[in-house]
C-alpha cells in the first residue's frame, strides 16, 4: 500500500518540477504578494494632506493653525485665501480635508464666548476621515485645554486646579500600533489558502479533463491510496511556502515571533489539511479546468473577505459573524497572530484548533467520499 | 496589417456566445460571482468600529467610577461585557481575544477627583489589529474627554466659575460625499472594480488556452479568419457579460446597500467599457502567451485581481503608502477605474472632472490593444 502511495507522491512531484509555470507560480507570486501586501496594505494614516484658510488674521488664529503642522499628523498642501479655491480643491478630491477659521475667531475667544474652526473633509475614504477627525479633535482639545488653563490662571489661579481625567493608552503586542505587524501574519494563511485550494482541485479535475485519471483507475491502487499519494504532495509544498513566506515576511518587516513555533506548526497542519479538503470537494464538483478555477474563488473570495483578514469580524453582522465560524482561515489567523504576536500558546489557542480540527475532519469526510463516488 | 472582416467577426462572437451559453455553468457563474462577491464585501468589509467588546479592572468601585463605566455603556461604540476582579483577569481576556479594550479605573480615582487633581485611567489594547485599535483610542479618548470636563464644570460651578468651564473652541464638520461616515459607501462602488477585474481575468484568460489544450487552435487557424477576428470575436461576448454584470452590481450597490449614484449613467457605462478592454486584453494576452489553463488563470490573478484588490485605493489609501510603491501605483490600471467609480458614485463628477483618470485608461486600452493583437500568431 504504502510502495503504491509512494509511487504516485513521486509522479506528482516530477510532474510539479517539469511544469516550468508551476515552478515560477509557487514561489515568486507568494513572495511578491508579500512584499505587496506588506508595504501597500495599510490602514495607517500617518500623513493627511490639509488645505488652509485663516479669514481672520490675528495671532490666535495663526497659533491654532500651527498646531496643526506642528503634530506631524497633517502636511500643508496649500494656504487659501477664498471659498471658491476651498470648494473646488475638496470637489476634485484634490485635498481630503481643509481647515478653515472665520472672521471674529480671535475676538470670541477673548469675550470668553465659543470660537470655531471649521473642518471640511471629504468622507469618501471614511476610515481615513475617521483616523483625521481623531487627529483634528486631539490637536483642538490640546488647544482649548491650554487656552481655557491660561484663562483660567489669569482669573482665579486657586481654580486652575479644577480636576481633570486623562487616558493613557497602553497597546499591547504591537506597542506602535504597526500595520505590518498586524497583516503580515495574515498574509501568509491568505497566501496558503489560495495556493492550496487551487494546486489540489487543478490537479485532479486536471487529471480527469486529460482522462488520465481513468487510466490510474485501471491500475491496482485503491481509491484512498490514490486521494494520499494526490494530496501528500500538496500537504508537503503548503508547508514549505507557509515557511518561505512566513521567514521572508518577519525577516524582512522585522515582525517578531513570541510563540512556540511547535504550536504554528500544528495549527499550520490542521489548516493545510482543511484547504486540501476543500480542494478536494471542489475537484469532485467540476469537470473541467475552468470551472475549477471559479469555483475555487466562489469559496476562497468570501474565505478571505470573511477570516478577519482586514475587517474585523466583530463589525459585521450577526448572520455573516456566524458565517465565519464555517471558514478555516478565521482559526488560522487566529493562531498565526496569537504566535507571532501575541506569544500565547495551546492554553488560549486550544478552541480554535478544536474547531478547525472538526471542520478539517467535516471536510475531509465529505470530499473523500465524494471524491471515491466520482471515480467509482 | 491584418484585415477586419465584419461577417467573420461576428460569426467567431457567435461561437464563442454559442459555446458560453451552452456551457451553463459558466453562466451561472457569470451570474452568481458578481453577486456573491458585492453581498460579501458589501456586508462582510466594514471597517467601522462598533461594539468593541470593553472589560473593565475598577479598582476604585466608588460612584465616581461607577459613572465613569455608565459613559462607556451609554457610547454606542463599547460594549462593556465584564468587570473583571484582577489584573490578571484582564489579562487574559485580552490575551484570548474575548475583548480588544481593558479599562484600569486606579484605586484612587475618585480620591484624586475631590483632591482637585489630574487622574489618569489606563486603556489596555489589543493593538494586533492596529487600525481597531486606533479606532478604539479615539472613541475612548473621546468618552473620557466629555467625562472629565462635566466633573470640572461640576467642580467649576461651586466656585460660581461655571462660564469659565465652557470649552473655548469647538470644532465643526462638515463632510462632504459620505456624509455619515460609513465605510460601506467607501468600499461598494470599488467592489464593481473587483468583480470586473475578476470576471475578466476569468473568463477571457482561458478562451484562447482552452482552444489550444483542446486541439480546436489548429481548426481555428485553418479557416480563414485572422488574428484580429479572433480577438476581437472572442472579447466582444465577454464585454458584454462584464458590462451586464457591471450593470448588476451598480443595481445592487444603490438598490440593495443604499449607496448614493449622485453621477451619470452614461459616465458609468463608458469609463466601465474602457476598463473592460484593458482587463479583457490582458486577460487575452496571458492566454495567448501561456496556451495553458492553469497558469493562465494564475497569472490572471496576479495581474489583475491582485493589483486591483491592493493597490488600486480599494480599501489601502494610496496617499499612505511608501513612495516606491505609491509610484508603481500609478501604472495600475484599476487605479484610475477605483477612483473615477467612487467619484462618479459619491461626488457625482463627470467626465470632465475625469479627464485623468479616463486619458490613462484610454492610453492602457490603446497600449493593451495593440500589444494584444500583436501577439497573436496564427501560426503552429
Amino acid at each position: 500500500m504504502f510502495s503504491r502511495i509512494w509511487h504516485i507522491v513521486i509522479k506528482e512531484f516530477i510532474e510539479l518540477r517539469r511544469d516550468r509555470h508551476a515552478r515560477f507560480w509557487l514561489i515568486i507570486p507568494p513572495i511578491v504578494q508579500m512584499l505587496v501586501f506588506g508595504y501597500a496594505a495599510t490602514f495607517e494614516i500617518n500623513q493627511v494632506q490639509i488645505a488652509l484658510i485663516d479669514f481672520d488674521h490675528t495671532l490666535e488664529s495663526r497659533d491654532l493653525l500651527a498646531h496643526f503642522t506642528d503634530s506631524g499628523r497633517f502636511t500643508t498642501v496649500k494656504v487659501l485665501r477664498n471659498e471658491g479655491e476651498l470648494k473646488s480643491l475638496i470637489g476634485r478630491s484634490a485635498v481630503p480635508m481643509a481647515a478653515k477659521i472665520e472672521p471674529g475667531f480671535a475676538e470670541n475667544l477673548r469675550k470668553g464666548n465659543e470660537a470655531h474652526l471649521q473642518v471640511i473633509l471629504d468622507g469618501t475614504n471614511s476610515n481615513t476621515a475617521l483616523i483625521s477627525v481623531g487627529y483634528v479633535n486631539q490637536i483642538a482639545a490640546t488647544y482649548a485645554n491650554q487656552y481655557a488653563r491660561d484663562r483660567l490662571e489669569r482669573l482665579m489661579p486657586s481654580a486652575a486646579l479644577a480636576p481633570t481625567v486623562g487616558m493613557e493608552q497602553r497597546p499591547w503586542y504591537n506597542p506602535d500600533l504597526n500595520s505590518q505587524w498586524f497583516f503580515v501574519p495574515g498574509v501568509i494563511g491568505s497566501i496558503t489558502l489560495i495556493l492550496v485550494v487551487n494546486l489540489t482541485s487543478f490537479a485532479i479535475v486536471r487529471e480527469r479533463e486529460v482522462g488520465t485519471l481513468e487510466q490510474m483507475m485501471v491500475s491496482p491502487i485503491r481509491p484512498v491510496e490514490l486521494i494520499l499519494g494526490k494530496t501528500v504532495p500538496f500537504f508537503l509544498v503548503g508547508l514549505a511556502d507557509v515557511i518561505l513566506v512566513a521567514t521572508v515576511g518577519s525577516l524582512w518587516f522585522q515582525v517578531p515571533f513570541r510563540g512556540n513555533p511547535l504550536v504554528l506548526l500544528a495549527g499550520t497542519a490542521l489548516f493545510l489539511l482543511s484547504s486540501l479538503g476543500v480542494g478536494l470537494l471542489i475537484s469532485t464538483l467540476c469537470s473541467t479546468q475552468q470551472q475549477a478555477f471559479a469555483s475555487g474563488f466562489f469559496f476562497i473570495n468570501p474565505a478571505f473577505i470573511l477570516s478577519g483578514f482586514a475587517f474585523p469580524i466583530t463589525s459585521m453582522p450577526k448572520v455573516l459573524q456566524w458565517i465565519t465560524r464555517l471558514d478555516p482561515l478565521r482559526y488560522y489567523l487566529v493562531i498565526l497572530r496569537g504566535t507571532f504576536l501575541k506569544g500565547v500558546g495551546v492554553g488560549v489557542l486550544w478552541p480554535q484548533m478544536v474547531s478547525l480540527a472538526v471542520l478539517t475532519a467535516v471536510l475531509l469526510v465529505i470530499s473523500v467520499s465524494r471524491f471515491r463516488k466520482s471515480i467509482d | 496589417m491584418t484585415k477586419l472582416n465584419l461577417k467573420r467577426t461576428v460569426a467567431m462572437a457567435r461561437k464563442e456566445f454559442i459555446q458560453i451559453r451552452r456551457d451553463s455553468r459558466s453562466l451561472l457563474i457569470a451570474v452568481l460571482l458578481p453577486l456573491i462577491q458585492i453581498l460579501m464585501l458589501g456586508y462582510g468589509a466594514r471597517l467601522d468600529a462598533n461594539h468593541i467588546p470593553v472589560y473593565v479592572l475598577d479598582q476604585d468601585g466608588s460612584q465616581d467610577s461607577q459613572n465613569l463605566l455608565k459613559a462607556f455603556q451609554a457610547s454606542p461604540y463599547f460594549d462593556v461585557i465584564k468587570v473583571v476582579d484582577t489584573y490578571k483577569d484582564l489579562g487574559d481576556a485580552i490575551d484570548a481575544d474575548r475583548c480588544k479594550l481593558g479599562l484600569v479605573i486606579p484605586w484612587n480615582f475618585s480620591q484624586n477627583l475631590h483632591n482637585a487633581a489630574q487622574t489618569k485611567v489606563q486603556a489596555l489594547l489589543d493593538g494586533t489589529d492596529n487600525n481597531s485599535a486606533q479606532l478604539a483610542v479615539g472613541y475612548a479618548q473621546a468618552v473620557i474627554t466629555t467625562f472629565s470636563t462635566n466633573i470640572t464644570v461640576n467642580w467649576l460651578s461651586r466656585y460660581g466659575l461655571s462660564q469659565l468651564a465652557s470649552s473655548p473652541l469647538s470644532v465643526d464638520y462638515r463632510t462632504w460625499f459620505n456624509e455619515e461616515l460609513e465605510s460601506k459607501n467607501f468600499i461598494i462602488p470599488g467592489t464593481v472594480a473587483l468583480v470586473m477585474a475578476l470576471m475578466g481575468a476569468l473568463l477571457s484568460s482561458l478562451t484562447i488556452a482552452r482552444e489550444w489544450e483542446r486541439g480546436t487552435m489548429e481548426q481555428l487557424i485553418a479557416t480563414p479568419v485572422t488574428a484580429l477576428e479572433i480577438m476581437i470575436g472572442k472579447l466582444a461576448p465577454y464585454l458584454a457579460i462584464g458590462l451586464a454584470d457591471a450593470t448588476l452590481c451598480a443595481i445592487f450597490a444603490v438598490a440593495w446597500f443604499r449607496v448614493p449614484f449622485r453621477g451619470g449613467i452614461g459616465t458609468f457605462f463608458f469609463i466601465t467599457t474602457l476598463f473592460l478592454i484593458v482587463i479583457l486584453g490582458i486577460g487575452y494576452m496571458i492566454s495567448v502567451a501561456t496556451k495553458n489553463q492553469l497558469a493562465a488563470g494564475q497569472y490572471a490573478l496576479l495581474v489583475t485581481l491582485l493589483p486591483t484588490s491592493m493597490l488600486s485605493g480599494f480599501a489601502f489609501p494610496i496617499d499612505q503608502m511608501p513612495r516606491a510603491i505609491r509610484a508603481i501605483t500609478y501604472l495600475i490600471y484599476s487605479r484610475y477605474y477605483v477612483s473615477a467609480l467612487k467619484r462618479i458614485f459619491l461626488a457625482g463628477n463627470g467626465l470632465r472632472d475625469l479627464r485623468t483618470e479616463v486619458i490613462a485608461l484610454s492610453v492602457y486600452a490603446l497600449v493593451v490593444g495593440y500589444f494584444a493583437t500583436s501577439a497573436f500568431r496564427k501560426t503552429l
